[in-house]
């Protein structure tokens, strides 16, 4: 897919080849291309000679990366202790279910990559659900099934957030 | 436009606050304030905001009427709200719907609009103005207060509510020292978590040797269920700046850094915006106010870890590592941020400082305890009625906050527990209601202030179970490197898990508790010398429910799957058929107006059901 | 030179020493698997814990990380920590059960039996290989990857890596990789069998690794000293 170098360089030039900026850079390359393809990272660690296991060490340790493509859409359930309270847990499995993949998946169809949160910092309304940055409040089981119609469908909403 | 020309003198500065705070004591428009923080807007208040400007327009009525959009007023429960001057209303749960009723009735007529009004959920009466919610009135808005009156991407908003005045006031009429001075004798300590006195670690950082020195915003608040530091940098991001701009001045700090979570991307915009204008004002930069002190901020995202909360891990993070916390001594006022003497405080603390300077300390220091001073915010979230960010003097009670403030535990359940200071934090009893909040005495009830998450729990919610979240939580967030707290949250997690789900045996308790020591005894940061109290105060306090779940296999709160039941309530099922539309495993049959039958062999427990019938003709047991 | 109390006992240490290398020089003898006077300080195995401090106001740091300070009062053997200790190795011992050096410390610590759960990863994360490899060797082929329960040590996405050249220093350094010891008794047992165990038995034990088929075939590490100083007096009998 994303083999070419010259891509990744890029964004690299954005910022500077100085070792401190190797966060900032992936977030980048994370942010474009929805996950960091092994060609970016080999660019990176050349380019700001980081050794290629301390890139893939940083890479994994963070939540903001991953080392596979997301799907198209991504579903974040919140865990916050709020939410988990007034029944997150639930939620989540309904996603799972509907999904048919665990937290941290993504559908055979890639259409949706099913992520968790530690917590969004919207306690007040919660459980809380984002979908490719839209925010949902006060879900319940029931209306897991219509957030998910609304991107499998392909429907934009001009990428308000939305109660619903 | 919302930036401001260069200013070059702590005079200038001064006539530019006056000229703002004149236009705005001039503006007798009609305000329509709109809450607009990351929640307001998930409840829809943008779109509340264009409905009003459709209106105002609609009614040619700019002249007279501006929409005034802010960030989180801190009651989040009635938002989106909106607050209406001069005729002194309180909106709350308002919907495009209203903006026409809004403009027609209150603007026009000046009458208010009863449905939008706010009725307590206790005693069910309305109130019309702010000042008469409960919600707020025990409350002393310090530094939470400003979110409501200012446009947080404006910088002369700022300035019209006397913006970076303690700043010119250090800088012209104060030295570094006094500085440190004033801050210590207010008796500010950390409002992050361990509660150390700020004005000490300014001292040390400010006689440690060092050509260069850094300062930093702690803004990665992981504690799940605390949002305040969010609240305040998406509402009101220069207040927090110009903590900072002081701060590094008094410890003779040339950069600062905010690092802030990627989990809050409004608060990334905002602050990032306040650093620009601050810049172009010449309040950063080169020879500030003409002072001669020069100071720079560069805003870091984070990239997702909870460890990157904790100082030394978070200075690795910024330095492109991975987030594992550095061994103590040396400490970063000695050895910090690539090798420099380094001064690290959270978003609340620095927000603090410019107030502390305007009103001083003495003033300061007779807000809240002997050992405790000041305000501090509280996220009060969970099983509580008024949910919100609540803003009280130290050494008010649980009893307050929660009864008084918080209007109490909704449908009029019981209250079990409130768990304080996130992850590192405890759950404290009923018996603890009336234990004056302040850094001590939670410590000693075997909890800790943290941040401020205060999560608020009923019968309904099982502390087994909220045991088994935090240490889930943590179990994924140590940074790994620690035996104690990798292996030791792990295995504390497997033991809790195991009794969630009626595999619990004798004996667990007492190895659980060993465990639970040796972790908090033998881990090197502050996430492993605080992981095992979640443990340690559900054991403590909430014994008998772990007793229930070993030996009775039963868990009280009907919440611990693998323990409870689904059944349906013959005397309550009006056979509406709703609860078996919903069943994903068609586990309920039933004709219509026939009461239903679920089959306990189908039933996977998702709860389905439960949330679906309107007649609690489901019994979890 | 930094004076310092270990142990009620004066003593001096030189600038850069860490509470560790200051006990090593007096002879006092503190458990450590992640250190290694080779490579980088590391402080992830948690079993050289001391406790600094006096009175109520005591806390328990890693000795091989921590710098030798003027005044610091040490304890190496109170019960906190001695306490403390006896639970980490029992931890290690959960996810790397078959580990001798592991096993032996922990017989010497007192620790009986292993409560958790076994995990069979023949690995407790102590950084040594990666740390050898890098600092040693100068190869930096494998590294840390994730974080908390899921940290592991890897290559680059788990492939031979380029930068590996076969040294085996990882393997040579690992304490779990050497010497698997699975002793005679159930799995979760620490026996400290083999503790004096008599080193006549190394060809035995390298070739089989002692698995032992049934148990005893040689013996040699589940027979208390008193027998084994008998086999020596006749070792012909036995081997007829």
């Amino acid at each position: 897919m994303h083999n070419d170098p010259s891509e990744f360089e890029a964004i690299i030039e954005r910022h500077s080849s100085e070792k401190q900026y190797l966060i900032p850079i992936l977030q980048d390359i994370q942010s474009q291309f929805n996950y960091l393809p092994p060609v970016a990272l080999a660019t990176v660690s050349k380019q700001l000679d980081i050794p290629m296991i301390d890139i893939i060490s940083v890479a994994s340790f963070y939540n903001a990366f991953s080392l596979t493509p997301r799907g198209e859409h991504v579903v974040t359930v919140c865990m916050g202790t709020a939410c988990h309270v007034r029944g997150g847990p639930k939620i989540l499995e309904e996603f799972e279910r509907r999904l048919k993949v665990p937290a941290g998946g993504t559908t055979e169809n890639k259409q949706f990559t099913l992520e968790t949160v530690a917590c969004l910092g919207c306690c007040a309304i919660g459980p809380v659900v984002v979908v490719d940055g839209d925010y949902y409040a006060q879900q319940t089981i029931g209306k897991v099934e219509s957030v998910l119609k609304k991107y499998a469908s392909k429907e934009k909403n001009n990428g308000k957030p939305r109660e619903n | 436009m919302a930036s401001h020309a260069k200013i070059n003198s702590a005079e200038e500065l001064k006539k530019t606050v006056d000229h703002h705070t004149a236009l705005r004591a001039a503006d007798d428009r009609v305000t329509l304030t709109v809450s607009a923080g990351t929640c307001g807007q998930a409840r829809g208040s943008l779109d509340v905001i264009a409905s009003l400007e459709n209106a105002i327009q609609e009614k040619g009525l700019q002249e007279k009427v501006r929409v005034k959009v802010t960030g989180c007023h801190g009651f989040c429960e009635a938002e989106p709200n909106i607050i209406i001057q001069p005729q002194d209303l309180f909106y709350q749960h308002v919907t495009t719907k209203d903006a026409e009723a809004i403009i027609q009735e209150t603007v026009l007529k000046d009458q208010a609009v009863e449905t939008l009004l706010y009725k307590d959920p206790v005693n069910g009466q309305t109130a019309s103005k702010e000042s008469e919610i409960p919600f707020y009135t025990k409350q002393n808005r310090l530094v939470l207060g400003d979110n409501a009156l200012i446009d947080p991407t404006d910088i002369r908003e700022y300035f019209s509510i006397g913006g970076y005045l303690s700043l010119a006031k250090s800088l012209s009429d104060m030295t570094p020292e006094d500085v440190i001075e004033t801050i210590t004798a207010s008796g500010l300590r950390g409002r992050g978590g361990a509660g150390f006195p700020t004005g000490k670690k300014w001292d040390f950082t400010r006689k440690s040797k060092g050509d260069v020195k850094y300062i930093i915003c702690n803004a990665d608040e992981g504690d799940p269920g605390a949002y305040m530091d969010r609240s305040l940098l998406e509402g009101n991001p220069h207040r927090m700046l110009e903590g900072m701009i002081i701060g590094g001045y008094a410890i003779g700090a040339s950069e600062g850094y905010v690092y802030i979570r990627e989990e809050y991307p409004l608060a990334l915009k905002n602050i990032t915006r306040a650093v620009e204008q601050a810049h172009e004002a010449g309040l950063l930069g080169e020879n500030i106010l003409g002072s001669g002190f020069s100071f720079n901020v560069k805003v870091y995202k984070g990239a997702g870890a909870f460890v990157c909360g904790e100082e030394t891990a978070l200075m690795q993070s910024i330095e492109g590592k991975v987030g594992v916390p550095r061994q103590r001594p040396p400490f970063p006022a000695v050895k910090g941020l690539w090798k420099k003497p380094t001064n690290i405080n959270n978003v609340e603390t620095w927000a603090n400082v410019p107030l502390i300077l305007d009103r001083g300390s003495d003033w300061y220091a007779q807000i809240g305890t002997e050992s405790s001073k000041g305000t501090k915010i509280f996220s009060l979230v969970g099983k509580i009625n008024n949910t919100g960010l609540v803003e009280v003097p130290m050494g008010i009670t649980l009893r307050e906050i929660i009864y008084d403030i918080g209007g109490g535990i909704p449908d009029g359940r019981e209250f079990k527990a409130v768990q304080t200071g996130g992850p590192s934090g405890g759950c404290l009893p009923k018996e603890k209601l009336d234990l004056p909040i302040d850094y001590q005495s939670l410590m000693q009830a075997g909890s800790i202030m943290g941040s401020g998450g205060m999560i608020v729990m009923d019968d309904k919610t099982c502390m087994v179970d909220v045991a088994k979240y935090f240490l889930n939580f943590l179990r994924d967030e140590s940074c790994g490197k620690c035996l104690s707290c990798r292996e030791g949250t792990q295995r504390m997690w497997e033991i809790v898990r195991n009794i969630t789900e009626g595999q619990g045996k004798e004996g667990d308790l007492v190895l659980l508790e060993t465990l639970a020591h040796a972790v908090k005894d033998a881990s090197m940061c502050g996430l492993g010398q605080t992981a095992a109290n979640p443990v340690l105060s559900t054991l403590r306090y909430f014994n008998d429910e772990y007793l229930a779940h070993i030996k009775d296999k039963k868990c009280p709160a009907g919440v611990c799957k693998d323990l409870v039941e689904y059944f349906i309530i013959p005397d309550k099922c009006t056979g509406c058929m709703v609860c078996a539309r919903v069943c994903p495993q068609d586990a309920i049959t039933g004709e219509k107006q026939q009461v239903h039958i679920l089959d306990q062999e189908k039933c996977i427990k998702c709860g389905a059901c439960y949330e679906a019938c309107k007649f609690d003709a489901i019994l979890v047991e | 030179m930094i004076k310092m109390l270990i142990n009620n006992l004066e003593v001096q240490a030189e600038e850069g020493y860490t509470i560790l290398d200051t006990c090593k020089f007096y002879g006092l003898e503190i458990p450590t698997i992640c250190h290694n006077d080779g490579l980088s300080n590391y402080g992830a195995c948690r079993l050289c814990l001391v406790e600094i401090g006096e009175g109520t106001n005591t806390k328990m740091v890693s000795s091989c990380t921590y710098p030798a300070q003027e005044g610091l009062v040490v304890h190496t053997d109170t019960r906190r920590v001695l306490e403390t200790r006896k639970m980490m190795i029992e931890l290690m011992l959960s996810t790397a059960p078959g580990s001798k050096i592991l096993q032996d410390m922990a017989a010497k610590m007192g620790v009986k039996q292993q409560r958790f759960e076994l995990r069979n990863e023949e690995c407790m994360y102590c950084g040594l290989c990666v740390r050898i490899c890098a600092e040693q060797m100068d190869a930096r082929a494998i590294g840390f990857q994730n974080r908390g329960y899921q940290r592991k040590i890897s290559t680059p996405f788990d492939v031979k890596s380029k930068e590996c050249r076969l040294c085996g220093a990882c393997m040579y350094i690992c304490p779990a990789c050497q010497l698997r010891c699975q002793g005679p008794d159930a799995e979760t047992a620490i026996c400290s069998g083999c503790l004096d165990m008599d080193p006549t038995c190394v060809d035995v034990y390298d070739e089989l690794q002692c698995w032992m088929y049934d148990a005893g075939e040689c013996g040699t590490c589940i027979r208390k000293p008193s027998e084994v100083a008998d086999d020596i007096e006749e070792p012909k009998e036995k081997n007829a």
